[in-house]
Formats: structure tokens, C-alpha cells, sequence
């Protein structure tokens, strides 16, 4: 009894020692160099492995900063500036310093502005249904509602909306890794600068038709009058096929496009209540009855 | 035009009638023959075995997806009833009824749903379950009732041996196989059943016409079926003619035990056989050499449930294996 | 034994409502929507403007490049606008709007010319001419005919197959175009094989039309060079590889083109446009649609000028039903289910198909049970069910390995799938982002 309780025991250890051998061998054997700067580098990064700096993970993106030597166009939108900065200290090179920006969503057609004409089947997928035909409503540009951004945002930053049928965009948990933008077959969504108090002025529209048809297809439309354009002071509106474009490199925010548009097809974010002025009262009332999209 | 709004979807826009739950039910028509046949032969303890084995595998598919999985449930598409009527038939009549509900329990819970439910299983469920109850409670899983005709009382008392049990303890025994054919049936009792064994493998004729209408229903193709009963065939002839005094001639082989009903039944399920037909044959082929390997060699007379279950293990690479031909790849152009 | 092809195919119900119904010619359309992307390739470059008064026949559009088309006027009238019309798949696309005059009376010959036989252009007139007249396969896929007829030298050709299978369910426009023009098609067989200097025809025809079958058994009865072959009815016959493969048991390789096995294919659509275009010098302006559905009062076939609106036809048949909920334009395996009524009828029109209630919803998508039916009627030998499930989950490299750009989406896997999974959805959408992947290389 104890001979076997020992010939078990011993068998046991030398089976440990002999395989502690191997595996210290191999492990020698088969050494491959790196450069530790690698995996230093990599803790800095904020291990999402989103893609979102253009490389699969945060290792190859590590790897890609410490072997290359201008690396001012790499930048992880996760991590912004701060890891870019603590990124560029452990290197000891150049990094760009970019506004952090968040994802907006340009559509506003929701079930009872942009109504249904057609009843799709088949996968609830955007970019499948995309191929297939131009989507339940009458316009080709706007937001399918199948959710294709949503399952890509990997931050959980991004829902549908259940009575609007819209992606929302939660400001706050977004790291701007632009998923969402690829995932869309539509390009709805863009990157937009996030000033502070996260305040935005976006045209929540891409409907390209002329005024008539796209405000036939949602109501919300942007129909290309160009209101906005004139009482724009910083020129920082384009309009091109009917449609309106704020440029974030001059919008100043000062929300004077907003009430002119006879579509409410501007949408501001995070500002406050505006002041009632009696000249302006008019305008205002409209304003506020559109919920902007983004504020969640 | 109505004033609801035009669908509009990719094509193709019409669909054949066949769904899931037709090939289902197909299954299930084929098997009524069978089981009147085992009413007959074991009267109401068939009846209570099958009915306990359906009514336990589909609650337990409705409480396992209702509570454990919150999914919704898939009890009406037929594929539980199956597996509840083919473990039944699986089981000798006269099992402990607790037992048949432990085994569906493993064949739903384990066999089925851990994999993901419907069309994820590996293994087939029915086949868990049955194996499952062999390995656990081997005593009660082979105590067979001798059949006695038009029987309607329990028949605990009367039990005896398989074919295939007579034929492994008689060679052990060092007995020929000239003194074992005595004690066994003739073969025209196994064909129409009058035998013991499973609720479900006593007759071949009423196997036979479920599987032909199987077939001609095109729920499964003859395929496996065929495939897995000529290997045997062939395999179990090439021993019993080097040695016929210690090997059972084929014709026993393939009429007893389980053979038909797993080749029918058990080893075409569609969900655990392979895609294509070439896959089919290999893994028909490797169903009934193990099966035979087992039956001669191993420590159980009958082995078509482990051989199914080991064949189901290779079915992804037989898979991958034997795709079907490409269109245009064979690269031979003719011009005249 | 009829000829089929050997691997794969379905027999859905045939539904051949319309194929005792003489072709018909639709009344003048008011205004006509002419998209200048009726082909596959390059979309035409539109040479006409606002206001100019266009003569029937006359270019509106010309060939953007090699793989294009010329586009013609259908009408005589006026160009009232350059304007954008919803494609079948719903999005908007360039078109002319020609609005037609009613005191034009080019616009009301009937275009019933007599026979003519003997052919009086040389080889390169021919080839010249197609390419001109805006000859596109009539079949479905618009496939510019003339880049067909481009023989490189290094191949040899020596059968032209005629495709008059028509193994859509309910569509009868070659049926019938056969029936009422079976001699000018066998003309248009000799103008191409002369022009392709091949002296083998061979006309596939499914044994449901039989009648088709006899008429040209007749016709031909004597002559030597042109064959007619019945062919076991199934679905998709009609595909070139497939009829290859059926009649001359050649395989086109993967990848391949038919002429890599010595075969141009033409369907008899396009052989009598070729006929119109050589012997009546009549560009391709009209084309026969069949507009069909099983609630339909009047179903029908009809000769229609490109560039009618889809509302026109249904019109014409006495309006959709009540309980309409699908119009697709094709037939139910490949057509496309429109979103809405303005499409213009183009060069690839063979049908409208008006589906009601109860047949228009899609079944409820279930687990694959791994029944391998979608494997058995592949025509391409292809495995649905796992390419679907490789589109699913992105794996596209992995999908083109398992040759998901072989698939000539027929859609006999979804037809077959007991388990209702949109199979050809997913595939087609991996094949697109197949396509862009390996473009990249």
C-alpha cells in the first residue's frame, strides 16, 4: 500500500522535473527578441484592440510606434492626446495633438417624420439590406435603422432608439474610434470635434434630392434653400446637391443657422435654453419643439 | 392595392413547400409503424416508456429554454418528439420510468441544448441519452422482456437475453456457433419481430417500411442507411466466412440488435450526419466497421449506439473534407 | 433521356399562366424614363439636351467605353428633362425623360416588317452594327452582346447555343417571341453564324414548350448547321453554364468564359433584336415583358418601348389586386422586388411578376439543421449553407477560398432551405465584399 502511494509520488515528481526541463528548453531554444519598449509601450494604450488607430490591435499599434520614426500621423482616438502625450514621452518623438472629437449621427428621419413605404425582409443587417434596395422609406440617403453601427461600436457607447428607429450616440462612453463610421453603408455618421460642454452644430441630413422630393420623403429634410448660408458669419457653410454641410474647422457655434432653417434639419447640442427675446420668440417657439437627436 | 405597404425583400420570391417541421413529422409518421409493432409485442409498458420519454424530453426542452436559457421555446418544431420517441425506442420495455426521464433529461439537456439547441448539437441527443442510461444503470439496461404476444400485464419476470447477447456469451463460453443457433431465433422471427431487445429494434419489416417511406418522402437519402448495412454486411461476411463455427453468419448480424433502426433512424439524422452524399458514405462506412468491431470484440454485444456516436464526432471534418465538386473545376476542355 | 445538367437544380411549380396569350403592343406611353445604365459596365454618356426633339431610333446616349452600350430613343418627341428615376433596387439613377408626340406617326408603324432572309452585310458590318444598335443580352443579365461576339484569337469557337429555356416560373416573353417570330430568330442564328464564321446552333429549349420545340423542328427540318434541343425542365437551365453543360456536356471553367470552351451563348431576345438591328435597321427600343401573377385579371405579354414605367404595364392589365404586396421585376427566383411602380422598364425586363398576400411574406428564419439540401441543388457545386454562414460572421477571405464568387445567385438554396434562411442574401452580400477584396489586390 504505502509502495504505491510512494511509486505514485515519485512518478509524479520526476513526470513535473522532466517536463519543467522541456519546457525551460524550448522555451530557451525557441527565444525570439523584442524590443521591451514594445510591450511598454502597449501598457501605455488603452487595450481596447478597437482598430480604431487603422492597426488590428493595440500591439501592432505599439509596434508600429516604436518602429517607425515619424510617427505624428498615428493617433489613438481612445486615448487622445493625454496617452498620446505619455506615448511621445516614453519614445522621446513628435506626436500630433488632435481635438477630441465624438461620433453624430446626421439623420433625424425617425418613423414619423420619414414614414415607411415599404416593409423590408430579410437579415436586419444595414449593410445587406443597403445592396438589396434603398430602404423602407422613400430616402436612399438616411438611416437604415438596422442597427449595423450599433453591433460594431464595441464601447457600448451606441443604442437604437425604439420609437424613433435611430442610432443614438452616448457622448460620454464614445472614444471616437470611428467603427461606427466604416459599419455604415450610408456614412450617416461623422466625426465631430467635441468642444466643450460637448456642444454641437451639425446638419442632421444627407439627402441630396431637390428640395421638393427629400422634404416629400422626410420632413425633416434638409431642401437646400440656403438660409443657413446667408446668415452664416464665418462662411463655414457649404452648400453642394441641395444640401448643407457645417465645416467644424470654422463653425464658431453661434447658433444662428439653427433658427432660419425652415426644415429643422440643424440640430445643436448641450446648449442652453436660449433667452426669450420678443423679436426672436417666433423662431424660438419652432426651435424647441425639435428634441435634438444627440443628447443622450 | 391593400394599405399595407409592398414588401419588398431579395429573391428568390417564391419558396418550395417543405419546412423543418414537415421533415419532422415525416419522422415521426415512419415510426408509428414500428411502434405499433412494439405495442404489440410488449404491450402497455412500450406505451408508457414512449409516452414517458416524449412527455420528458419536451418539458424539459420548454423548462431549460424558459428558465435557464430565456430563449424563446422550440418545442413545436417536432425535433424534441423525436428524440423522445427514438430514445424510447432505444430502451428495453419495462425500464423504471425514472430512468427514462434521467435519460431525457441527459439526451435534451446535455445531448441537445448545451450545444445551442436545434442544428448545434455534435451528437445525437437521443443517443446521449441512451448511452448515457447504458453506461450508468447497466443491469436494468439489458434486461430484456422475452415478448409474449398480445401481453398486456408486466412482464418483469420474463426476461432474457438479446440475439446478439446469446451469441457473445455462447462464443465466451467456447460454445460454436452450430450450438448457439439453437437457442437463438430463426431469422424470420428477428425479421418480423418477434424477438427481444429495444422497444423500437424488434422488427425489421416495420423498420424497413418507415425507412423506405423516408426515403421516398426524400427526407433522408438511402445513402447512410444502405451504406452502413452493406458494410456490415460485408465486413461481419468476410469473418463469418474464414470462420463461420466462431462468427454469426451476416444475415444475423444485420437483422439484430439495432442495426436497422440506428441505420434508418439514428445515423441519418440530418443534423449530426454530413451535407453531401460522398460524406454520407464515408461516414456510413465508418458507422457500420465500428459497429462490427464492437458486436465481435468489444465487452458489448451491440454497438451501433457508440459507433453513431463516435462517427458524429467526425462529421465537421468529414465536412471539410469531402466538399462537393465545384462547378468548372476540372479543368478539361472538349472542343470538337 | 432529355438533356439537363447533371449536379443540382430545383423544379419549382412552373406557373406558365401566360404562354397561350399572343404578345400585345402596349399603347403609346405619354412619357417615356430612359435610364442610361441599362447594361452591365460603364453607364452611357447622354448626348441629347433639354428640348431637343428626338427622332425614334435616334442615339440619346452614347457608349461610355468598350463593356457599354449606345442607348436609342424609343419614341419620337421631345426631351423634357435630364432627370433622376428610382432603379429597381430604389435608388435614384440618371435617365432622359423624353415626353413622346402624339402626331408622330414613326411612333405608331407598326412594327410588323416582312421577312428578310438573304443577308446583305459583310462580317464586320454585322459585329459594327450590334455594337451600335445597343444590342444587350435580352435575358436578364444585359451583358453588351457585342463584347460576346469580340472572338480573341487564340480561341476557337464552334457552336453558338440559342437560349430559349426560359426556366423562370411564370415568365413566357421568349416563349411566345419564339411562337411569333421563330422564322426571323432562325435569320438572326445565320446572321451570327456568319458573323462568328461557325457553322453549329444549337436552340435549347425546355420540354414545357413543346409547341416552341415543334415549330422550330419544322422550320429547320432540311437545313443543315441549326439543332433544336429539348431539354429536361429545371431551374436555372437557363443559366450559361448550365445550358453549356446540358447540351455539350463541356464545363466552362471557373472563372471561365463560355468561349474558353468554344460556346457563345444568345438568347433568342437578343438573336431577334439582332435581326431587327441587321435586316430593319432597327436599333433595340422595345422589348417583350410578361406581366403575370396568379390574381391578375388579364395577364399578358407585351411588346414595350424601354423606358415605360412599370405602372403602364399593370395598367394595361386591369390594375394590381387588392391584396398585392410584392411587384417584382424578373421573375420569382432573380427578379427584383420593386419598391415602387415609377420604374422604367429597361433592356433587362423580361417580367413583372405581381405577388399577393399570401405568398409575398418570407417564413420566419430557424436554426440550419444541417439537412444539406442547399449542397444537393447547387448547380455550382457550392456549399450554401456554409458560405451563409462565412458572410455572417465576416470571414470573406475563408468565403472566397470556399469559391463564393462562382455563385450565380439562382437562389435554388433559399428556394429548398427548410429552415426559411435568407441563404442568397448572405451570400450575395460576401460576394460583394468578395468582389471589392479581391479588386484591392
Amino acid at each position: 500500500m504505502t509502495e504505491s502511494i510512494l511509486n505514485s509520488a515519485i512518478l509524479l515528481t520526476l513526470l513535473g522535473i522532466v517536463s519543467a526541463l522541456i519546457l525551460y528548453v524550448v522555451s530557451k531554444k525557441f527565444y525570439v527578441y523584442e524590443n521591451p519598449l514594445i510591450s511598454e509601450v502597449e501598457d501605455l494604450l488603452p487595450a481596447a484592440n478597437c482598430a480604431g488607430c487603422g492597426f488590428p490591435g493595440c500591439r501592432s499599434f505599439a509596434e508600429k510606434l516604436v518602429n517607425t520614426d515619424d510617427i505624428s500621423d498615428l493617433f489613438c482616438p481612445v486615448g487622445g492626446n493625454e496617452v498620446m502625450k505619455l506615448v511621445s514621452d516614453a519614445l522621446g518623438k513628435e506626436v500630433a495633438e488632435k481635438d477630441p472629437t465624438v461620433a453624430v449621427v446626421r439623420c433625424q428621419g425617425s418613423c414619423d417624420v420619414r414614414p415607411k413605404t415599404t416593409e423590408y425582409q430579410g437579415p436586419r443587417s444595414c449593410a445587406i439590406s443597403a445592396l438589396i434596395y434603398s430602404g423602407e422609406t422613400d430616402c436612399q440617403y438616411g438611416c437604415l435603422g438596422d442597427g449595423d453601427c450599433v453591433v460594431a461600436c464595441k464601447f457600448d457607447a451606441m443604442y437604437m432608439d425604439e420609437t424613433t428607429g435611430l442610432p443614438v450616440v452616448i457622448t460620454d462612453k464614445c472614444t471616437s474610434c470611428g467603427m461606427c463610421v466604416d459599419a455604415c453603408p450610408r456614412d450617416i455618421i461623422e466625426m465631430r470635434p467635441k468642444h466643450k460642454r460637448d456642444l454641437k452644430i451639425f446638419v442632421g441630413c444627407l439627402n441630396e434630392e431637390k428640395g421638393g422630393i427629400a422634404k416629400r420623403a422626410c420632413s425633416v429634410a434638409c431642401i437646400g434653400c440656403s438660409k443657413c448660408l446667408d446668415v452664416c458669419p464665418k462662411e463655414a457653410i457649404v452648400i453642394e446637391n441641395n444640401l448643407a454641410y457645417i465645416d467644424p474647422a470654422y463653425c464658431t457655434l453661434c447658433r444662428k443657422c439653427v433658427p432660419v432653417c425652415p426644415t429643422h434639419s440643424i440640430i445643436e447640442t448641450n446648449f442652453p435654453p436660449r433667452k426669450e427675446k420678443k423679436a426672436e420668440a417666433k423662431a424660438t417657439a419652432k426651435v424647441e419643439s425639435i428634441k435634438p437627436q444627440n443628447d443622450a | 392595392m391593400s394599405d399595407q405597404t409592398i414588401i419588398v425583400s431579395s429573391s428568390p420570391h417564391v419558396h418550395s413547400e417543405r419546412t423543418s417541421e414537415k421533415l419532422m413529422y415525416d419522422v415521426v409518421i415512419a415510426l408509428l409503424p414500428v411502434f405499433l409493432v412494439s405495442l404489440y409485442v410488449f404491450g402497455i409498458n412500450a406505451l408508457i416508456a414512449t409516452f414517458t420519454a416524449i412527455i420528458s424530453c419536451l418539458l424539459f426542452e420548454y423548462l431549460i429554454q424558459k428558465f435557464l436559457l430565456k430563449t424563446k421555446t422550440t418545442i413545436t418544431d417536432g425535433s424534441a418528439l423525436i428524440t423522445g420517441i427514438l430514445l424510447a425506442f432505444n430502451l428495453p420495455a419495462g425500464i423504471p420510468v425514472w430512468m427514462i426521464v434521467v435519460g431525457s433529461l441527459v439526451a435534451i439537456g446535455i445531448g441537445k441544448l448545451s450545444f445551442g439547441g436545434l442544428g448545434f448539437n455534435i451528437f445525437n441527443p437521443a443517443l446521449v441519452g441512451r448511452v448515457f442510461l447504458l453506461v450508468s444503470f447497466p443491469v436494468q439496461m439489458t434486461l430484456w422482456p422475452v415478448p409474449i404476444e398480445n401481453n398486456t400485464t408486466l412482464v418483469d419476470a420474463v426476461t432474457g437475453a438479446t440475439t446478439l447477447g446469446l451469441i457473445k456469451e455462447g462464443v465466451q463460453f467456447g460454445q460454436s456457433m452450430s450450438e448457439i443457433s439453437t437457442q437463438i431465433p430463426s431469422t424470420a422471427d428477428m425479421f418480423m419481430g418477434l424477438t427481444s431487445g429495444s422497444i423500437g429494434e424488434m422488427s425489421a419489416l416495420a423498420l424497413l417500411i418507415g425507412g423506405i417511406f423516408l426515403i421516398g418522402r426524400k427526407v433522408i437519402s438511402w445513402h447512410i442507411p444502405v451504406t452502413v448495412l452493406a458494410t456490415m454486411a460485408v465486413v461481419t461476411g468476410v469473418f463469418w466466412m474464414a470462420d463461420p463455427e466462431y462468427y454469426a453468419n451476416p444475415l444475423i448480424h444485420v437483422l439484430s440488435g439495432g442495426a436497422i433502426l440506428g441505420a434508418f433512424y439514428m445515423a441519418t439524422d440530418l443534423v449530426t450526419s454530413p451535407v453531401t452524399k460522398k460524406g454520407m458514405v464515408i461516414f456510413a462506412i465508418g458507422i457500420g466497421v465500428i459497429t462490427v468491431v464492437i458486436r465481435l470484440f468489444g465487452s458489448y454485444p451491440e454497438g451501433i449506439s457508440f459507433a453513431i456516436l463516435i462517427m458524429n464526432a467526425f462529421v465537421p471534418l468529414i465536412n471539410r473534407y469531402f466538399k462537393p465538386r465545384r462547378f468548372g473545376s476540372r479543368i478539361k476542355a472538349k472542343i470538337v | 433521356m432529355l438533356k439537363t445538367f447533371p449536379k443540382g437544380g430545383i423544379h419549382p411549380s412552373e406557373n406558365k399562366i401566360t404562354s397561350a396569350k399572343p404578345i400585345k403592343r402596349l399603347p403609346l406611353p405619354k412619357v417615356v424614363y430612359v435610364p442610361i445604365s441599362q447594361h452591365i459596365g460603364i453607364p452611357a454618356e447622354i448626348v441629347v439636351d433639354r428640348k431637343d426633339k428626338v427622332e425614334i431610333g435616334q442615339v440619346i446616349a452614347k457608349s461610355g467605353g468598350y463593356v457599354s452600350s449606345n442607348i436609342h430613343s424609343p419614341v419620337a418627341g421631345t426631351v423634357t428633362k435630364l432627370d433622376k428615376i428610382v432603379d429597381t433596387r430604389g435608388y435614384k439613377k440618371q435617365c432622359i425623360v423624353i415626353r413622346s408626340d402624339v402626331k408622330n406617326e414613326s411612333n405608331f408603324q407598326e412594327n410588323e416588317y416582312p421577312l428578310k432572309e438573304e443577308i446583305s452585310l459583310q462580317q464586320e458590318e454585322i459585329l459594327k452594327r450590334i455594337s451600335e444598335y445597343g444590342i444587350v443580352g435580352l435575358g436578364g443579365a444585359t451583358f453588351p452582346s457585342h463584347v460576346k461576339l469580340q472572338v480573341k484569337k487564340d480561341k476557337l469557337l464552334d457552336c453558338l447555343i440559342v437560349n430559349g429555356v426560359e426556366c423562370e416560373p411564370f415568365l413566357t416573353a421568349d416563349h411566345r417571341l419564339m411562337l411569333e417570330k421563330g422564322k426571323e430568330i432562325l435569320v438572326g442564328i445565320r446572321i451570327l453564324m456568319y458573323a462568328l464564321q461557325i457553322d453549329r446552333a444549337i436552340i435549347g429549349i425546355e420540354n414545357n414548350k413543346k409547341d416552341a420545340i415543334d415549330l422550330f423542328r419544322s422550320l429547320t427540318s432540311g437545313a443543315s448547321g441549326i439543332q433544336i434541343a429539348a431539354l429536361q425542365v429545371k431551374y436555372p437551365q437557363g443559366g450559361e453554364k448550365q445550358l453549356i453543360r446540358a447540351l455539350l456536356k463541356r464545363e466552362v471553367p471557373k472563372n471561365g468564359l463560355p468561349m474558353d470552351v468554344g460556346v457563345v451563348v444568345h438568347n433568342v431576345g437578343t438573336v431577334f433584336a439582332i435581326y431587327q438591328a441587321i435586316q430593319h435597321n432597327r436599333p433595340l427600343m422595345e422589348r417583350v415583358v410578361t406581366v403575370t401573377g396568379k390574381k391578375l385579371n388579364d395577364p399578358s405579354n407585351f411588346w414595350v418601348k424601354i423606358g415605360t414605367p412599370v405602372k403602364d404595364l399593370l395598367d394595361a392589365v386591369g390594375g394590381v389586386p387588392e391584396d398585392t404586396r410584392k411587384i417584382v421585376s424578373g421573375g420569382p427566383m432573380m427578379g427584383k422586388a420593386l419598391k415602387n411602380t415609377d420604374v422604367p422598364v429597361t433592356k433587362g425586363t423580361s417580367g413583372i411578376l405581381v405577388i399577393s398576400e399570401d405568398e409575398a411574406s418570407r417564413g420566419e428564419p430557424k436554426n440550419c439543421i444541417r439537412c444539406g439540401e442547399c449542397v444537393d441543388v447547387c448547380p455550382m457545386g457550392l456549399e450554401p449553407h456554409l458560405l451563409m454562414n462565412l458572410s455572417e460572421k465576416g470571414m470573406y477571405e475563408k468565403a472566397i477560398e470556399e469559391d463564393i464568387l462562382t455563385c450565380i445567385e439562382c437562389g435554388s438554396c433559399s428556394y429548398v432551405c427548410p429552415s426559411h434562411r435568407p441563404l442568397l442574401d448572405y451570400i450575395r452580400f460576401g460576394k460583394s465584399i468578395g468582389k471589392q477584396l479581391e479588386s484591392n489586390k
